[in-house]
C-alpha cells in the first residue's frame, strides 16, 4: 500500500513536468528548423551549445553565473503566479534593487563586510520590493490590474535607474572626476567571493556565492508557500479570493505581501548582478530582459520555487551556449526563438496534451 | 514660430506609429483580447516593409508587407488566446521574444550582417502638398510630414465609425463586454475576436513600417523600443476609445518633441529621463483613477468556452 502512494506520487510528480518537457523538445525541433535554414547541422550547433555551457567546470561555472539572476525573477514570477497575480514588471523590480544596491554601498561604504553584504543585500531586496509594491497596493486596493501596472513600472524604473545612474551616483558627483556612463564601483568589502578563489577549479568563471544565495532563496520560497500560515493564505487567496475572504483571510493584504516578495526576489537578481558580476550600474537603453526570461523560467519550472531552480539553469544553459553556437557560424537569435517556442506551447497546453493523447491512443491501438 | 512648428511637426510623427499600434489594441481589446503583443507585430511590420522595400523597391509593397506580416503575427495570438484559451499575457510576451528574435535572425541570414540594414533605395518621404504649400505655416508643418501622418488621423475616424456606427463594432463592444450574452443572441464570439486580433496586427505592423520605413529607412534590431508598450498605455489612458487613445498618442508625442527640442524651449533643466517617464506615469495614474476613471472592456484577457455555466 505504502510503495503505491509513493508510486502514484512518483508518477504525479513526472506527469506534473511532462508538459514542460515537450515544450522544451518542441523547441529545439524547430530551433533546429531555424540553423537548418542557415545550412548548417542541428547536432553540431546543439553540439557547441552543451560543450560551450557543460563541457568543462569553468564552463559550468559560467552557465550558473548566466542562470543566477534567472533563478531570481523566475522565483519572482513563480512566487507571485501562487496569489494568482502576473508579475510581468521583475524587470523594473531588478533595476530598481541593483540601483539600491549601488546606493547602499555608498551610503554604508566604510563597514566590514560582514555588515556592509547583509545591508546592502537587504537595500536590494528593499528596493525590488518597493517597486512591486505599488503594483500590488494599487491592485488591493483599487482593483487595477497588476500586469500593465507592472509593464509602465518597467518602463518608469528604466528612466529611475539612469537619472540616478547619470546624475546622483556618478562618479562626476561623488568624486567630481569625471563623468561616466555608470554608477561609481561599489566597494570591495561589498562585493560577493567568486568560487574559483574557495574552488580553483572554476579557473576563469566568474561565478560567485550569488547562486547560492538564488537557491537559499528557493528553498525559503518553498518553506514560506508550503510550511507557513502566511504562504496557506497566499495560496488560498490565489485558489479562490472569494473563499479565502470568507474564511478570514485578508485578500488584499496577502496581495501585498506576495507581490512584495516576488518583487524581493527580482530585486535580489539586481543585487547579484551587481555585489556578485559588474559591481556597478551602467546606464541602459533597454532592461536586460532578465524579468521576461523569467516568466519562462517560472512556466517550465511549473511554478515551484524548486522546479525554478531547475529551469533557471536549463535556460542558464541556452543563455551561456548561444556564444558558443555563435562561433559555430550560427546566429544567436535562435536560442531566443526556442525559448519563445518554450513559452508559446506551455502556455498554449492544449497541444501538447493533444500531442501526448494522441500518442497514447496510437499506443492502445497497437496493444 | 519656427520652433512651434518643429514641435508639432515633431508630435505629430512621433504619435504616428503610436496612433496606428494603440487603434490595433482598441480593436483587440474591445473585443476581449489582451495584445501585449504589440511591441512583436510592431517589429516585425518594421522588418518585413524593409525587406520587402529591398527586393522590390517600391515602398508601397513594403507597407502591404508590414500590414500582412502584422496579421500572420497576430494569427498566433489569436490561435492560442481564442482557440487554445491560453493565458494572452504569456502568449503576448513570447511572441515579443519570439520577434526580436526572428527579425535579428533573418537579418543575419539574408543581409549576413548583425544590428542593422542598409538604407533601403527608396522610401516614404515627406512631400510638399500643391496648393497648401504656398501657406504661410501650414505648408512648413505639411512639407515635414509622411502621408503616414493623415493616414493615422484616417484610420483613427474609421476606427471610430466601424466601433460606435456600425452592426460589427457593436458585435465587438459586446462580445469585449459579455461575451456570454453575446454569444445567446448569435454573435459568433470566436469569429469576431479573430478578426479584431487581425485588425489589430495589420495595424501595429502598419505602426512598424511607420518606424522603419517611414523615418530611417532601415531596420535596427531593437527599433521599436518600447513603443509598443506606450501604445498598449494610450489604450488604457485612451480609455480603450478611439480618439481617447489617439489623444493620448499626441500627449506622449508631445512629450517626447519637448525632450528633443528641451534646450531650445528651455526645459534644458529637466532630466530627460522624466519626461521618458511622463507616458508611464501618467498610465499608472490613469489606472489609480487620478485622472477620471479608466475601466477598461469587463471581458478583456477572459478566454472564453462555448457552452461554459
Amino acid at each position: 500500500m505504502a510503495t503505491n502512494k509513493k508510486d502514484n506520487m512518483f508518477k504525479k510528480f513526472l506527469d506534473s513536468f511532462k508538459i514542460p518537457f515537450i515544450a522544451i523538445l518542441l523547441g529545439f525541433l524547430i530551433g533546429a528548423v531555424f540553423i537548418i535554414a542557415t545550412g548548417n547541422s542541428p547536432f553540431v550547433a546543439y553540439g557547441a551549445l552543451l560543450n560551450g555551457s557543460l563541457g568543462s567546470l569553468p564552463k559550468i561555472g559560467e552557465t550558473l553565473l548566466k542562470s543566477t539572476p534567472l533563478i531570481f525573477t523566475g522565483l519572482a514570477v513563480a512566487f507571485a503566479f501562487k496569489t494568482d497575480m502576473f508579475n510581468i514588471g521583475a524587470e523594473g523590480q531588478y533595476l530598481v534593487g541593483a540601483i539600491t544596491t549601488v546606493a547602499a554601498a555608498y551610503v554604508f561604504r566604510g563597514l566590514d563586510s560582514y555588515l556592509l553584504i547583509p545591508l546592502t543585500l537587504i537595500a536590494g531586496m528593499l528596493g525590488g520590493a518597493f517597486w512591486a509594491s505599488i503594483a500590488g497596493i494599487l491592485k488591493a486596493k483599487l482593483g487595477v490590474h497588476e500586469v500593465i501596472v507592472t509593464i509602465m513600472l518597467n518602463y518608469v524604473g528604466l528612466n529611475l535607474s539612469n537619472y540616478l545612474v547619470r546624475l546622483v551616483l556618478n562618479p562626476a558627483v561623488i568624486n567630481g572626476t569625471e563623468a561616466k556612463a555608470h554608477t561609481i564601483l561599489i566597494p570591495e568589502a561589498a562585493r560577493l567571493t567568486k568560487l574559483k578563489t574557495i574552488i580553483p577549479a572554476f579557473d576563469y568563471s566568474s561565478v560567485n556565492t550569488s547562486i547560492i544565495i538564488a537557491i537559499v532563496c528557493a528553498i525559503i520560497a518553498y518553506f514560506i508557500l508550503y510550511k507557513t500560515t502566511l504562504g496557506y493564505e497566499i495560496r488560498a487567496v490565489g485558489h479562490s479570493p472569494l473563499a479565502a475572504e470568507y474564511g478570514g483571510i485578508s485578500v488584499s493584504k496577502n496581495m501585498i505581501l506576495s507581490m512584495a516578495i516576488s518583487g524581493a526576489f527580482a530585486g535580489l537578481a539586481g543585487y547579484a548582478q551587481v555585489a556578485g558580476l559588474v559591481y556597478k550600474v551602467d546606464q541602459v537603453a533597454s532592461s536586460p530582459g532578465y524579468g521576461f526570461t523569467g516568466i519562462a523560467v517560472a512556466l517550465v519550472g511549473k511554478e515551484h520555487p524548486i522546479g525554478v531552480i531547475a529551469s533557471g539553469i536549463l535556460f542558464g544553459i541556452l543563455a551561456n551556449g548561444e556564444r558558443h553556437m555563435q562561433i559555430e557560424g550560427i546566429p544567436k537569435e535562435v536560442v531566443g526563438i526556442i525559448q519563445g517556442v518554450i513559452i508559446l506551447f506551455i502556455a498554449g497546453d492544449q497541444i501538447v496534451k493533444y500531442l501526448i493523447n494522441r500518442k497514447n491512443s496510437k499506443k492502445e491501438e497497437v496493444a | 514660430m519656427l520652433l512651434v512648428i518643429a514641435i508639432i511637426a515633431a508630435t505629430l510623427r512621433l504619435a504616428t506609429p503610436l496612433i496606428f499600434a494603440s487603434l490595433g489594441g482598441v480593436f483587440s481589446e474591445r473585443s476581449g483580447v489582451v495584445n501585449i503583443a504589440l511591441e512583436g507585430i510592431m517589429i516585425n511590420g518594421a522588418f518585413f516593409s524593409i525587406l520587402a522595400t529591398e527586393f522590390t523597391d517600391i515602398p508601397f509593397i513594403g507597407v502591404i508587407a508590414a500590414m500582412i506580416s502584422g496579421i500572420l503575427t497576430s494569427l498566433i495570438l489569436a490561435y492560442f488566446a481564442i482557440h487554445l484559451k491560453a493565458n494572452q499575457v504569456v502568449v503576448g510576451t513570447a511572441i515579443n521574444l519570439l520577434a526580436a528574435s526572428f527579425t535579428a535572425y533573418l537579418l543575419e541570414l539574408i543581409w549576413h550582417r548583425s544590428g542593422q540594414t542598409n538604407p533601403v533605395k527608396h522610401a516614404i518621404k515627406a512631400h510638399p502638398i500643391p496648393f497648401i504649400e504656398n501657406i504661410p505655416i501650414l505648408g512648413d508643418l505639411t512639407s515635414q510630414l509622411t502621408v503616414f501622418v493623415y493616414l493615422a488621423f484616417i484610420a483613427v475616424i474609421i476606427s471610430y465609425y466601424v466601433l460606435y456606427k456600425t452592426p460589427f463594432g457593436l458585435r465587438v463592444r459586446s462580445v469585449g463586454e459579455h461575451p456570454r450574452a453575446a454569444d445567446t443572441v448569435g454573435i459568433n464570439v470566436y469569429k469576431i475576436r479573430y478578426k479584431c486580433v487581425m485588425i489589430s496586427g495589420a495595424l501595429a505592423g502598419l505602426a512598424g513600417a511607420t518606424l522603419s520605413l517611414g523615418t530611417v529607412r532601415l531596420f535596427k534590431e531593437g527599433m521599436t523600443a518600447g513603443k509598443g508598450f506606450i501604445a498598449l498605455a494610450a489604450v488604457i489612458f485612451g480609455k480603450w476609445h478611439p480618439i481617447g487613445a489617439m489623444l493620448a498618442c499626441l500627449f506622449f508625442g508631445f512629450t517626447e518633441a519637448l525632450k528633443i527640442q528641451s534646450s531650445a524651449i528651455g526645459l534644458g533643466f529637466l532630466p530627460s529621463e522624466l519626461l521618458n517617464a511622463i507616458p508611464y506615469i501618467a498610465t499608472i495614474l490613469a489606472l489609480a483613477g487620478f485622472v477620471g476613471k479608466a475601466v477598461g472592456p469587463a471581458a478583456s484577457g477572459e478566454s472564453y468556452e462555448k457552452g461554459d455555466k
